[in-house]
């Protein structure tokens, strides 16, 4: 008898208890309607109890965010005005003191309360969530693979040369911001390099899953990173690793400007197997006597029968450039070689409001 | 009917030489990770207090209908699910009704469906056999108790992390424990002024 009697009694506490707290979330409403005040122009109303980021993305504003709302990357940030709480200790690490005072928040950590007002760049309201399908998938190096997206719906992505898009990982839901490749002349198509990062959730993905004909989710443009094409300076490009993204980009709508200006193309990697679109420079620097490429190695191996400049792509760039006081540079690569070469850069009398970066996080 | 004098025995002996926190030793991780400063400790104090005397209450008549049926070797995991559910609930009417109070207990509230006082404090209503006026007065003051230590603890490491020059390995929860057990021999002078369990 008591073998039933106490399961039972269980159950029914937990099944009256449940029922209770049901009635009462109904009853209650779970925090109500909340309204989310954008630029103080445009309104969204929500019910949900989601992050601002999530319920942003679901209204089809697209902020960025290469960890996808962990609070790692810190680019998902926003300036909130009104409503935000207080700053949550995970955000700390990646607020500088300057966002701490004009209330910039980490939009995925932040859950709006009853009235939200928040100010995010009209740029990013452009950004749009994109139907492509892969039309091809070339190996570059080893790890390093070049992936060209078709757009269905809609059929072109306008962009500058510089920015980025994010692929979403199906399944998964999380999503990875990748630079876009291709030539911002052919808005229909979106070619983005990707590297192969060990144990990387959407590298993985790209890698091992994604194959030619499958349907992916892109969204973009985003960054503020990108060709200042009214200016008439000279240019330093430097990239490490899958960072010949954006610069590809931008050469090619140099290249369509008849390359009016001097481009210096630095390029680090530790050897010859990691070098990719070695061909395609040479013959742009055998066309355009305006235009060079130099690549540079830190580790050539033996076999590698490597001429070139040898060294880290600072001491390489610090040995082969002059007075940059009048020049424009365009950084992509890791946190570290940036910050690297823009001491580099500052040592050669460059204007810090002519570099320009994007670093992957 | 219990006698009001039986009632502020029971209030005074679980706030001071009964004190959960400093006699019983328990709810140990929070009266350690929140206790840095006054402030915090006052809210996680004040949400300690609300919860452990609503989930008392609360479980008071359960278990007289779990004896009743016969089945009180269920205490515990009912004692759970009603704390958990209190919590829940508290919450949901807390950010209905009260969003100020709600956003000033921020994170507490939540955490103390995990804190083991709300569950001792019911576990002993049992042992001590208490009618319904005793346990809640018991809950009031044992959870009044571990507030007060609290308290009066991240009050010295507030000083203490102003004014004292600690060596390296001491610092932070280190001299936390010291402090907690030097208060513990302290209160140990308020033995015997109260029992838990008058003699009636």
């Amino acid at each position: 008898m008591e073998y039933i009697l106490l399961p039972a009694v269980l159950l029914g506490i937990m099944l009256a208890i449940t029922g209770l707290i049901i009635v009462a979330d109904k009853a209650l409403g779970s925090g109500g309607l909340k309204k989310i005040v954008i630029n103080g122009n445009k309104e969204i109303e929500v019910t949900s109890d989601d992050t601002l980021l999530n319920i942003l993305s679901q209204n089809k504003i697209f902020l960025s965010s290469a960890c996808g709302g962990k609070a790692t990357c810190g680019l998902c940030k926003c300036q909130v005005t009104e409503g935000g709480g207080e700053i949550k200790p995970t955000e700390m690490p990646l607020l500088s003191a300057k966002d701490k005072e004009n209330n910039v928040r980490l939009t995925c950590q932040v859950k709006p309360t009853a009235l939200t007002k928040i100010t995010i760049p009209e740029g990013l309201l452009t950004a749009k969530e994109f139907k492509t399908k892969l039309v091809k998938m070339t190996d570059l190096t080893y790890d390093i693979k070049l992936l060209d997206f078709k757009l269905i719906s809609p059929e072109t992505m306008p962009f500058k040369p510089g920015q980025f898009a994010q692929i979403k990982v199906p399944g998964i839901d999380i999503v990875r911001a990748y630079s876009i490749a291709s030539n911002p002349s052919d808005p229909s198509h979106i070619e983005m390099i990707v590297r192969y990062v060990p144990k990387g959730q959407a590298t993985t993905y790209v890698f091992q899953a994604l194959k030619v004909g499958d349907i992916v989710t892109l969204s973009g443009p985003y960054g503020n990173f990108f060709l200042q094409e009214q200016s008439k300076r000279d240019i330093v490009c430097i990239a490490g690793g899958s960072g010949k993204a954006p610069i590809r980009s931008i050469l090619a709508r140099l290249k369509e400007q008849g390359m009016t200006r001097k481009v210096r193309y630095f390029f680090g990697a530790k050897a010859v197997r990691d070098l990719y679109y070695t061909e395609e420079m040479k013959q742009l620097q055998k066309e355009y006597p305006n235009f060079e490429y130099i690549p540079a190695l830190s580790n050539p191996l033996p076999q590698d029968n490597w001429n070139g400049a040898t060294g880290l792509i600072t001491d390489v760039l610090d040995r082969m450039t002059g007075d940059l006081a009048e020049a424009e540079a365009y950084l992509c690569g890791s946190p570290g070689m940036i910050d690297a070469c823009i001491k580099v850069l500052n040592k050669h009398q460059i204007k810090p409001a002519n570099v320009f970066y994007d670093k992957f996080a | 009917m219990v006698s009001i004098t039986v009632l502020i025995e029971i209030f005074i002996a679980s706030l001071l030489p009964f004190n959960i926190a400093l006699a019983s030793i328990l709810g140990m991780c929070p009266l350690i990770a929140i206790s840095t400063n006054v402030t915090n400790a006052k809210g996680m104090g004040l949400a300690v207090v609300l919860v452990t005397t609503l989930t008392a209450a609360i479980n008071w008549p359960i278990y007289e209908f779990l004896k009743w049926s016969g089945t009180d070797t269920l205490d515990l995991l009912v004692f759970m699910i009603t704390i958990a559910a209190s919590v829940q609930f508290l919450e949901l009417a807390m950010q209905k009704f009260l969003p100020a109070l709600y956003n000033a207990f921020g994170i507490y509230l939540p955490l103390i469906t995990v804190n083991c006082i709300v569950l001792a404090v019911s576990l002993f209503f049992v042992n001590y056999d208490y009618g319904f006026l005793e346990t809640v007065v018991f809950a009031l003051g044992s959870s009044l108790g571990w507030a007060f230590a609290i308290v009066l603890l991240s009050g010295i490491r507030e000083k203490l992390s102003v004014i004292a020059d600690l060596p390296r390995g001491l610092k932070g929860k280190a001299i936390a424990f010291v402090l907690l057990g030097i208060l513990a021999l302290a209160f140990i002078g308020f033995a015997g002024i109260a029992r838990v369990d008058p003699i009636q």
